[in-house]
């Protein structure tokens, strides 16, 4: 085993185990604190695909975070007050409708989005991912029916066949389990055919083209998957606060999420796992001593990018390793 | 709709688009000469707007306020550059993304900790206060019309420092040939601070300009900076022409679209509706024309030849 | 005299590239017929690189047609193009630098297969991409090697890989921009005997500047100078011509 799967296998065991002895020692905050930092890894998950396997900076994330926020809202308080959304289409509370929604339209959007922003590469691929969640936020904020910049409660948290999900530990066994799914599925994908001529075209554009894989097609797959997990991790994220505002599609959303995948590690399996505690520690330690947390947060990302080359999980698992 | 009315939303337009200018040019410079992408950007925005609030506030001068946010941006944006610009030049786009990110969370913390959450206000000086008629009946603020006028003045003298001095000479042998400007025997370290504070100062007078008109507050800069973004993906990043070109476009179609959609929709949707879908779509609508133009021509309309 | 009547695998025509009011290629015309290695030579800055990216499709041509196994690819992407059956190498490798050979090779295998759109099928475990990657390696003698980085492997050895990858691609014509770079006197002698050999699978244009490789290898030579093709013919012939003796190897005289 290598030490990097240990490093994993450890992470997978804490995120689990430090809920459940919170949970036995009546601590329901701190179980609330690992689902966040559950979905927040699900949500860098997802960039990380697109990210750390196909080096596509997207700055545009938190659109699809917001979408599958959204999604989850506009959902529920259709399905809590029995109107209809759109052409006699009822509404649900059923989380299992609600992630199909999200990750359908995440990936409708992703594929318009990608569509054009894939043409470009480089700077104009990122200043054009971020200027196209900007005009999913303003759209969001203009909309007055669902809260405009308000944003849209959640009364009551969406159900799940089976299990109460107002329990906080049921609700974090349903994100972490989502969670370990999508690692898995992540894990698949890098190891498979796409996954190489995707990490292939990250690192030689032209070499790939020249074998007969066109880059473009690879990519756009790659975009509209990645948009899709973080959907999903917006429906949950939805649920945890029981609250959705534009706050969710922000450019600060999506540096966030940057930042996530940049502190675990690019391309590292667990890399988003590690980067999302680490980020809710922070958090939650630093916000309790000062006010102005994010000036320390900041300090220490400027050296992390400065000095720190491969994140957390290059520190502690070594280099990374290619087959 | 009057006539007066229509011109009133296009000197805004124009307006809003002198202002992008002034943010976008430092910013299309900087990627062209450093090939840096700056988040940081609204930063100095902000540092022009709380600097000019400050001094404006402590010395009763809007004049002495509108220097010091050009003093003290180019500062800032000097020092700035000498302690991390400076280690991103060789990096990879993601980690300039990400330091620079970084500056973001510690100017606008570091704003918030010095001056407080609630925003400052700057009045308009009395030189420029009062309206003027405008042709058809309407009013328009002096200070705008100031505001437009000093913009297309900052365009003349940066269209002259670039293409009539030695300094711009040198920022042009920047952009096509980093090279060659070394081996022309110019300190490329300094040429590059001096770019970067060139920048920063532009950003800040920016930022101090709009703030008499809005409120000064912490992330006011970063609005802004993702439509500077539109705009030089629009005018091609690098081009100082597509730059200007690209502001205009924005400015105009922005504050025209707000104005015209809606009365557009109105024609076919009851009032209610009208309101609600006009006012989503013309907050779209910028993002619209960049989506066209890119898919006309992926890298902006004046695509700098050595990119 | 069948080879010469054959119909051409690779046929340009005509081709025309401007930039600015330099032309890079001025109408040059130029086929590969079956089982043919066709050299092109020329002096630096003649127009070589530019010819090949039009090609290849990484530049597009302002006139002229390229037709390869007689379909119009003159509009086709780079992919396009390698998927009809163009298989190239880079005058400066260009390899997936993280990659293993092996990785390398499998990749074009699996590009050959047009499977890329497998999401769950690990490569490492397929034997399907590694059987038929490692008997490409091992007829270039790099299996040996086959599991180290290709940042790692030897000026050499990334030439041979480059090669490695195109043969998997099992190409309708070989397009080698200077396979022998680099590579010393033992590996040219290698590589020219490999390349004796690789014209049965499919005709070779091979831009070389290696004198020896291009006389010893070609059933023909071009000579491009100036964007444009002063001759065209055996070697024999393409020595004796006044033209090319003043032109190109006059200097080396």
């Amino acid at each position: 085993m290598t030490r990097e799967n240990l490093v994993n296998i450890l992470l997978a065991v804490a995120l689990l185990a430090a809920p459940l002895a919170a949970n036995a020692l009546g601590q329901a905050f701190y179980v609330t604190l690992a689902t966040r930092i559950a979905i927040l890894a699900l949500a860098a998950l997802g960039l990380n695909l697109a990210l750390g396997l196909g080096g596509l900076v997207s700055f545009g994330h938190a659109a699809f975070f917001g979408i599958g926020g959204y999604a989850a809202g506009i959902l529920a308080a259709h399905g809590f007050s029995g109107e209809p959304i759109l052409f006699g289409l009822p509404g649900t509370v059923q989380m299992p409708v609600i992630w199909l929604v999200a990750v359908f339209t995440a990936a409708v959007v992703a594929l318009l989005i990608g569509a054009i922003s894939l043409r470009t590469s480089g700077v104009y691929f990122i200043m054009i991912t971020l200027a196209f969640a900007q005009m999913v936020y303003y759209f969001a904020v203009s909309w007055p029916a669902y809260g405009g910049e308000d944003g849209l409660s959640v009364l009551v948290r969406n159900q799940f066949p089976g299990l109460n999900t107002m329990v906080p530990l049921n609700f974090f066994l349903i994100c972490y389990v989502i969670l370990l799914v999508a690692i898995a599925l992540f894990a698949l994908i890098r190891a498979s055919r796409f996954g190489a001529a995707l990490q292939a075209a990250r690192q030689n554009e032209i070499r790939v083209a020249t074998i007969g894989i066109g880059p473009f097609r690879i990519r756009l797959t790659a975009f509209v998957l990645s948009a899709t997990i973080t959907a999903l991790a917006g429906a949950l994220y939805a649920d945890l606060n029981r609250f959705v505002s534009p706050s969710m599609l922000s450019w600060h959303m999506s540096g966030e999420l940057i930042v996530l995948v940049i502190l675990g590690g690019v391309g590292r399996l667990f890399g988003p796992v590690a980067g999302a505690a680490l980020y809710v520690a922070f958090e939650f330690a630093l916000g309790s001593l000062t006010e102005y947390w994010q000036f320390v947060l900041g300090l220490i990302l400027l050296g992390t990018v400065l000095f720190v080359r491969g994140g957390l999980l290059g520190l502690f698992a070594g280099k990374a390793r290619h087959g | 709709m009057t006539f007066a009315l229509a011109l009133e939303q296009l000197l805004n337009g124009l307006q809003l688009g002198v202002m992008l200018f002034l943010m976008a040019a430092g910013l299309t410079l900087i990627f062209g000469v450093m090939g840096l992408i700056n988040l940081a950007h609204g930063s100095l925005y902000m540092v022009g707007a709380f600097a000019c609030a400050a001094v404006a506030a402590w010395t009763g001068s809007f004049w002495l306020g509108l220097a010091a946010s050009l003093a003290c941006a180019a500062a800032a944006g000097a020092v700035v550059e000498l302690v991390v610009i400076r280690r991103l030049y060789d990096r990879d786009h993601l980690d300039q993304v990400l330091a620079t990110f970084a500056l973001i969370l510690i100017f606008s913390e570091g704003t918030r900790w010095l001056f407080g959450s609630f925003p400052l206000y700057l009045d308009i000086p009395p030189l420029l206060q009062g309206a003027v008629q405008l042709p058809g009946g309407g009013e328009y603020p002096i200070y705008r019309l100031a505001i437009i006028a000093i913009g297309a003045l900052v365009a003349v003298g940066l269209y002259v420092l670039i293409g009539r001095t030695r300094l711009g000479m040198r920022i042009r042998a920047g952009e096509s040939d980093r090279e060659m400007i070394g081996a022309l025997g110019v300190d490329i370290r300094t040429l590059y601070t001096v770019v970067f504070a060139l920048g920063s100062a532009l950003a800040g007078l920016s930022g101090a300009l709009v703030g008499a008109t809005q409120s000064v507050q912490v992330g006011m800069g970063e609005p802004i900076l993702i439509l500077c973004f539109v705009v030089i993906v629009i005018g091609g990043i690098g081009s100082i022409k597509g730059a200007l070109l690209g502001a205009l476009l924005v400015g105009i179609c922005d504050t025209m679209g707000r104005f015209l959609l809606p009365q557009l929709i109105a024609l076919l949707l009851p009032p209610a509706q009208a309101g609600m879908v006009g006012g989503a779509v013309s907050s779209m609508l910028i993002y619209v024309v960049m989506a066209l133009v890119l898919a006309v021509k992926p890298r902006g309309l004046f695509p700098p030849a050595h990119v | 005299m069948d080879k010469v009547m054959a119909e051409p695998v690779l046929q340009i025509n005509e081709l025309v590239k401007n930039f600015g009011a330099l032309r890079a290629t001025d109408g040059v015309t130029l086929d590969l017929r079956p089982g043919e290695i066709h050299a092109l030579i020329g002096p630096n800055g003649a127009g070589k690189s530019t010819l090949i990216h039009q090609i290849c499709g990484t530049l597009r041509q302002d006139s002229g047609t390229i037709r390869l196994a007689g379909v119009d690819i003159g509009a086709l992407s780079t992919a396009d193009r390698a998927r009809r059956g163009l298989g190239r190498t880079f005058q400066v490798s260009s390899l997936v630098s993280e990659f293993s050979a092996l990785r390398n090779v499998m990749l074009a295998v699996q590009a050959k297969q047009a499977t890329s759109f497998g999401f769950f099928r690990p490569v490492m475990r397929d034997v399907s991409l590694i059987e038929p990657a490692m008997a490409i390696l091992e007829r270039l003698g790099l299996a040996h090697r086959a599991r180290l980085p290709a940042a790692e492997l030897s000026h050499g050895e990334r030439r041979q890989l480059e090669i490695a990858i195109t043969l998997a691609l099992q190409p309708k014509a070989f397009l080698l921009d200077e396979p022998m770079a680099g590579m010393g006197l033992e590996g040219s002698k290698a590589l020219t005997l490999f390349l004796d050999g690789l014209r049965q699978e499919a005709p070779i244009l091979l831009v070389e500047h290696d004198m020896d490789a291009v006389f010893t290898l070609a059933d023909r030579v071009s000579v491009l100078v100036y964007g444009r093709i002063i001759a065209t013919g055996t070697a024999g012939e393409i020595r004796r011509d006044p033209a090319v003796r003043t032109a190109y190897l006059g200097d080396r005289a």
